[in-house]
């Protein structure tokens, strides 16, 4: 092993090298900038939640990690792989996502939902596929629903799904795109609570969400972004009693005053 | 009239509800009319030799017609959705393969295609068998049709089952396979059995390549019998049956498939 490599990757009292890396991406949709310049590095294990206003560009730059979006410049290392056309389903490989919409897919049922992936991509026969499906299914509390369609699921339940779904890729990464924010109130709990337990398991998240209160739980980082940029990163014992920008004190003064 | 008491449950009350089976016998009863009435009937009547015979003879067309509009479905079907998924790539290539192909097939009728393919094509020493000639018009005519009804169908898909496929790193065959025409297929079946019928319906064109289907068959017993109302009408009746014993299957294809949609 070199010492560049071995520096990189245990040098700094111990910090891993960073799974994510994001170096300057722009993302533009016709006249409208969602993205400018946009930098972030995310380490192996580390939560990161963030927030911003509506049309900030906090889910176009999920989205870009697993390129559902293609980013117009900078470049996107995940798990040190450069993001591009030729390498995308490579790392999606690597990467959960939730939507959300969930985006279940209606025709099928709760457990087919959950091995498509696995049978297709990684070549699982069913029996094994199944089994996967009914440990993650038992981890996110639902597994008597395996055979039921999605649509006889409430909100809560079939977005626990499709965090269930996700996983059962195995991914060394999970992105989660407002996972809340198409829920009854009264389902949010359950799938925060099941996003906590992954988290204390010990995955690398990158949640986009404005429950607040999940964010104090969980996140090793809260990032804002405002107009396309992260003006603000910090942990959240500082972010949220300290705000340096005045646009994260107007964001967080509006969204916790009620 | 004891069958209407019966029918009517209680006495003096309202009307009974409607039977399948009084259409059938209004029409039977209108055809025995029609039978005994002055005119030709003679010539398809099943009572009598000659027309035992005529009736064989026409029926006759029965498995050319099907054969024929089966075989021009099961490859109009595959080259339908093949152009349609050409639309909706984001090559420029194929997208004006797309717009091309739709656009110009759509805009030749189906006879001249018929004629096209069977009296032009040789000049260019492409000979096709008569069969097969009225198969490839009949296809090439209706995978343009096909096309546009898929990709509407593919399109009314809402995005996310797209990217959700994306996201567990599914490619683009099984996206499609699994995900996505699952979905369509569903919406599109009452366009599809349209176009069945349709096919089926036009492939009486073919006639005019001397394919001996159903038509072809009534113009030939015409030249002979100089009936053309009687014969006219059998055939109308050859191709009604055709139909409706079609549209009850796309019936039973979608309830089949609708099935899981209506538990949800």
């Amino acid at each position: 092993m070199q010492c560049s490599d071995f520096c990189l990757g245990f040098g700094e009292g111990g910090k891993m090298q960073p799974i994510i890396q994001v170096r300057g991406i722009d993302k533009r949709f016709g006249d409208f900038q969602a993205l400018s310049g946009v930098s972030m590095e995310v380490s192996a294990g580390e939560k990161i939640v963030v927030c911003g206003p509506s049309g900030s560009g906090k889910s176009t730059l999920i989205r870009c990690i697993n390129r559902l979006e293609r980013h117009d410049a900078g470049e996107i290392l995940v798990d040190g792989v450069g993001l591009d056309d030729r390498t995308a389903d490579q790392v999606r490989r690597e990467v959960g996502m939730v939507f959300q919409q969930f985006n279940l897919f209606p025709h099928l049922s709760v457990l087919r939902n959950l091995t498509l992936g696995p049978m297709r991509v990684r070549g699982l026969s069913v029996a094994e596929a199944d089994a996967k499906a009914m440990e993650y299914l038992t981890r996110v509390r639902i597994p008597e629903q395996a055979e039921k369609l999605p649509t006889q699921l409430s909100g809560g339940q079939q977005q626990r799904v499709a965090i269930a779904r996700a996983l059962c890729m195995e991914p060394k990464i999970m992105l989660f795109d407002e996972p809340t924010s198409a829920l009854d109130p009264e389902m949010i709990a359950e799938v925060l609570d099941v996003m906590a337990e992954l988290a204390d398991s010990g995955m690398t998240m990158i949640v986009v969400t404005h429950e607040m209160g999940f964010a104090k739980r969980v996140a090793d980082r809260m990032v804002f972004m405002d107009k396309g940029e992260i003006v603000e990163t910090a942990p959240p014992a500082q972010f949220f009693s300290t705000p340096q920008t005045q646009r994260c004190q107007t964001f967080l003064n509006q969204i916790l005053s009620h | 009239m004891r069958w209407f008491a019966r029918a009517a449950g209680a006495p003096a009350h309202p009307p009974p509800p409607p039977q399948r089976g009084r259409a059938w016998l209004v029409l039977g009863l209108c055809l025995t009319l029609a039978a005994c009435g002055s005119g030709g009937w003679y010539v398809v009547d099943p009572t009598l030799p000659n027309g035992r015979s005529n009736l064989n003879f026409m029926i006759s067309g029965f498995w050319y017609t099907i054969q024929l509009s089966a075989m021009a479905l099961v490859l109009s079907i595959p080259a339908g959705l093949l152009i349609a998924l050409c639309g909706l790539s984001s090559s420029r290539p194929l997208l004006w393969l797309y717009r091309g192909y739709v656009e110009v097939i759509r805009a030749i009728p189906l006879f001249v295609l018929i004629l096209w393919v069977y009296y032009g094509l040789p000049d260019l020493d492409i000979r096709i068998a008569l069969f097969w000639s009225g198969v490839v018009a009949l296809a090439i005519g209706e995978s343009a049709f096909m096309a546009e009804i898929f990709r509407g169908g593919i399109q009314s898909v809402p995005r996310g089952q797209l990217e959700a496929a994306k996201a567990i790193s599914l490619n683009y065959p099984d996206t499609m396979r699994y995900v996505i025409l699952p979905q369509a297929i569903r919406r599109i079946l009452p366009a599809l059995g349209n176009q069945f019928i349709y096919v089926v319906k036009m492939s009486s064109l073919v006639s005019v390549i001397g394919a001996p289907e159903l038509t072809r068959k009534a113009n030939e017993l015409i030249v002979t019998e100089y009936r053309a109302l009687e014969i006219y009408t059998v055939l109308a009746l050859e191709y009604l049956v055709l139909v409706l014993v079609l549209s009850a299957g796309v019936r039973w294809l979608e309830r089949k498939m609708g099935a899981d949609e209506r538990k949800a």
